[in-house]
């Protein structure tokens, strides 16, 4: 069917944007069974942050508290997946194997490992554009390489590619758009970037209940990339919430 | 020559029928209310059928009242655990509003003192459950002007709240709850639950919401009637930090209320409990699987 991609509040004849669904039906007829997630991606001075929540939910039920929505493409190259899981997945593995054929036939022996952002966000806009009316995918990808330096793609629902300064997505992102725009600074210092990202990630957690869990932070600059996870305790506490006790 | 007039009755004060006739029924004997009287004058229904005393009429719709069908839940609290330890017994529940998936209110009382021997909790919505807080605030206002020192026990409290959320049910209205009623009075410890289609039980420990599925086990597992307070609240707040890990709309911040023989009912402070997230695989969870998500 050439059924257009919406987002999933859109498409169901009772919700509309801001009306929560029943309670009490099955799985299926409820909004965000898989798409809760916050993720985003920002340009630094020097780098790329992508920054994601680790909570996947079916339904009501955490089916995983600590799942990883940041995966590594290339050396350089890392994607933010939100939406279906099982979609993004697939996606990535067939972006991770397209690029690494393309380069095997276009790069060689240079810079091996390596990947232009742009190739990697471009193979991804095809899949997803290509398959539309089959996927319920919205990714970020993030790198940097020697033509572009950093660089920064939002590759959402519908499988159109916009190089943005920075972006989010997924159910958490409705949250923190007034929040981002508002703080957003260009070439911040890779600090300052990194506690941007995962502020605005704890804003999202405290309201979307579809995520939660542990903050991932993924930085990648010219000399390679690290990761690092922030526990509820290390993450900024917002309204009406209270200190979180670590077990001991 | 008319027949005389009945004397009057001698017996109790009738009291005012307090509940909105939507709820009903109440089979009210004739003449003890005339306004209640008043609106079943035009009805000519049939009602040899009805109470065997004879006097009670039949209950009817009102076709003009408000029509205040919830059949979606919007604001909605979720989880409410509840259980008995020796000598009393306690309800524990987040403090959190969901708007669909939207954490909205933070710092709702979700479990509430009906009077000096009762306490309630719900999930479901939020505005159903302001509107069964008030009728029983009327029931216990009721208690307070007879000034007779009798108070409506835990048990007649469940047992009022059975009949109001069944013949909600019938009219396909239902108040979208599931209520945990707790108390104790004459040394009788009480905890029972009523639930949106008026199913109703009474046992040692009961779990509402999602704390269904995760909390019931370990209360099979753990409890037992006869616990040490400390015990209880010990296994209440594993059974809570279960329930925040896997249960997406219930956030870290509890209240826990207590009812005991004799001294009022308390509700705690707000606090939040201990959960771990620095396990070795949560940091770079495909490390030793690569091609794994």
């Amino acid at each position: 069917a050439n059924r257009a991609i919406l987002p999933a509040r859109s498409s169901r004849p009772m919700a509309s944007y801001g009306v929560p669904p029943a309670l009490g039906v099955a799985p299926e007829m409820m909004e965000e069974i898989s798409t809760g997630t916050t993720i985003m991606a920002c340009q630094y001075d020097g780098g790329v942050v992508l920054g994601a929540d680790s909570r996947t939910s079916t339904g009501t039920y955490v089916a995983n508290r600590a799942s990883d929505k940041i995966t590594q493409v290339t050396d350089n190259v890392w994607m933010c997946r939100s939406g279906s899981a099982a979609d993004t997945q697939n996606v990535c593995a067939y972006v991770k194997n397209l690029v690494e054929e393309h380069n095997m036939q276009r790069r060689g022996d240079e810079d091996p490992g390596m990947a232009d952002v742009k190739l990697v966000a471009t193979i991804t806009q095809q899949l997803a554009y290509r398959n539309k009316d089959k996927l319920s995918a919205g990714m970020i990808i993030g790198g940097w390489d020697r033509k572009l330096g950093a660089q920064v793609y939002g590759i959402p629902l519908g499988g159109s590619m916009q190089r943005v300064p920075f972006t989010v997505g997924g159910s958490g992102s409705a949250y923190i758009y007034g929040w981002c725009d508002n703080t957003w600074r260009e070439n911040m210092s890779r600090a300052d970037a990194e506690a941007w990202v995962a502020r605005a990630i704890s804003l999202a957690i405290a309201r979307d209940a579809s995520s939660g869990g542990v903050v991932r932070l993924v930085t990648i600059h010219d000399k390679g990339s690290s990761r690092t996870m922030l526990e509820p305790r290390h993450q900024s506490l917002c309204e009406s919430e209270l200190p979180v006790i670590p077990r001991g | 020559r008319g027949v005389a007039a009945p004397p009057p009755a001698r017996t109790m004060i009738p009291t005012r029928v307090t509940h909105n006739p939507i709820i009903g029924p109440g089979v009210v004997p004739m003449g003890v209310d005339p306004a209640y009287d008043a609106q079943y004058a035009k009805h000519g229904a049939p009602t040899r059928h009805v109470a065997s005393h004879g006097n009670g009429r039949p209950f009817v719709v009102e076709p003009a009242t408000p029509n205040t069908n919830t059949q979606m839940p919007y604001v909605t609290g979720t989880t409410v655990l509840g259980m008995k330890y020796k000598g009393g017994v306690m309800i524990a529940c987040d403090t959190l509003a969901s708007y669909g998936s939207t954490k909205r209110y933070k710092s709702i009382d979700r479990v509430k003192v009906v009077n000096s021997t009762t306490i309630i909790g719900f999930t479901g919505e939020l505005s159903d459950f302001d509107y069964t807080m008030t009728l029983l605030n009327e029931l216990s206002t009721t208690d307070f002007c007879e000034d007779d020192g009798k108070e409506l026990s835990p048990m007649e409290i469940h047992s009022y709240l059975t009949r109001v959320m069944y013949n909600r049910r019938n009219k396909f209205d239902p108040l979208w709850n599931s209520l945990v009623v707790a108390g104790v009075k004459n040394g009788r410890i009480f905890l029972g639950m009523v639930g949106m289609i008026g199913q109703h039980y009474e046992d040692s420990h009961i779990a509402a919401g999602f704390g269904n599925h995760v909390a019931r086990p370990l209360f099979r597992e753990k409890h037992s009637d006869d616990m040490s307070e400390e015990d209880a609240r010990t296994l209440m707040e594993s059974c809570l930090k279960a329930c925040v890990m896997r249960d997406k709309s219930m956030m870290n911040k509890f209240q826990i209320a207590k009812v005991e023989e004799g001294k009022a009912p308390e509700i705690s402070e707000p606090f939040s409990v201990a959960t771990e997230w620095n396990l070795r695989s949560y940091h770079n969870p495909t490390e030793f699987a690569p091609g794994c998500w």
